[in-house]
């Protein structure tokens, strides 16, 4: 199975090429897409968690109940 | 004020995809450059900007809005959103247009980019970025890749402006 290919358009000359991976740039997109994944797994994790601290923290203001100091934290600037 | 707006390049991807659409030797003879990008990729639903083919220096600040919850979020990588990913409706595409100003000059380089996620649903997506290349050097060459190991899909489109003053 032949490796995926790029578009690269020269703009001075303006020949467009069709050009196939190597198998390094091959290797090297899938390590990126890793470690890209582990990178937004965990900032998707903290905006969550975040989240749900704010969630929990206006609750408490509500009902009058003492907030956590993580949970004020974010409701001070 | 702009008085010229002269088509530089442009691809149309065919049917077995590409990795990305890569402009190289960008002419230095324009102010500012304009992309407009109608594209959908066959996984995730952003993308690489990639300027001198460097993947460091880079940082944006976006809002977005889908018609029920605006958002607001900053990055430091060279990641934005200018493609369809496969979380929209089969064969529909997003559009952007991307503008960077003084692409030549020798200070750190700006762009700003709008984006709608065309979608045959009641839910979409639209969003103005502002991002920064903390780098001197002048842009020769600019990447639109999707991220990781996602493909364009065949009939995406890339178009390469330059824009002059005078």
């Amino acid at each position: 199975m032949p490796n995926p290919t790029r578009i690269e358009i020269n703009c001075t000359t303006g020949v467009e090429s069709i050009i196939e991976l190597t198998d390094a740039e091959v290797a090297q997109m899938e390590t990126d897409a890793a470690a890209y994944a582990v990178v937004e797994a965990e900032r998707v994790a903290a905006a969550e968690a975040l989240a749900a601290l704010k969630a929990s923290a206006k609750a408490k203001l509500v009902a009058g109940t003492p907030l956590t100091e993580e949970e004020a934290a974010t409701l001070v600037i | 004020m702009a008085n010229t707006y002269t088509l530089i390049a442009s691809s149309t991807v065919s049917s077995g995809g590409a990795t990305s659409i890569d402009f190289t030797s960008i002419p230095s003879t324009y102010t500012d450059l304009i992309i407009k990008i109608s594209a959908r990729a066959d996984a995730g639903q952003f993308a690489e900007l990639i300027f001198n083919g460097s993947t460091t220096g880079y940082s944006n600040i976006r809002i977005e809005g889908d018609g029920s919850t605006a958002y607001s979020n900053s990055r430091s990588d060279d990641l934005i959103q200018f493609l369809n990913g496969t979380s929209t409706t089969a064969n529909t595409f997003g559009n952007a247009e991307i503008y960077i100003p003084n692409y030549t000059s020798s200070n750190y380089k700006s762009f700003s980019q709008d984006f709608v996620a065309e979608n045959n649903a009641t839910s979409t997506t639209v969003s103005l970025w502002a991002g920064l290349w903390s780098n001197t050097a002048a842009i020769t060459s600019i990447s639109l890749d999707p991220q990781g190991t996602a493909k364009f899909v065949q009939y995406s489109t890339a178009y390469l402006y330059g824009v002059k003053n005078a």
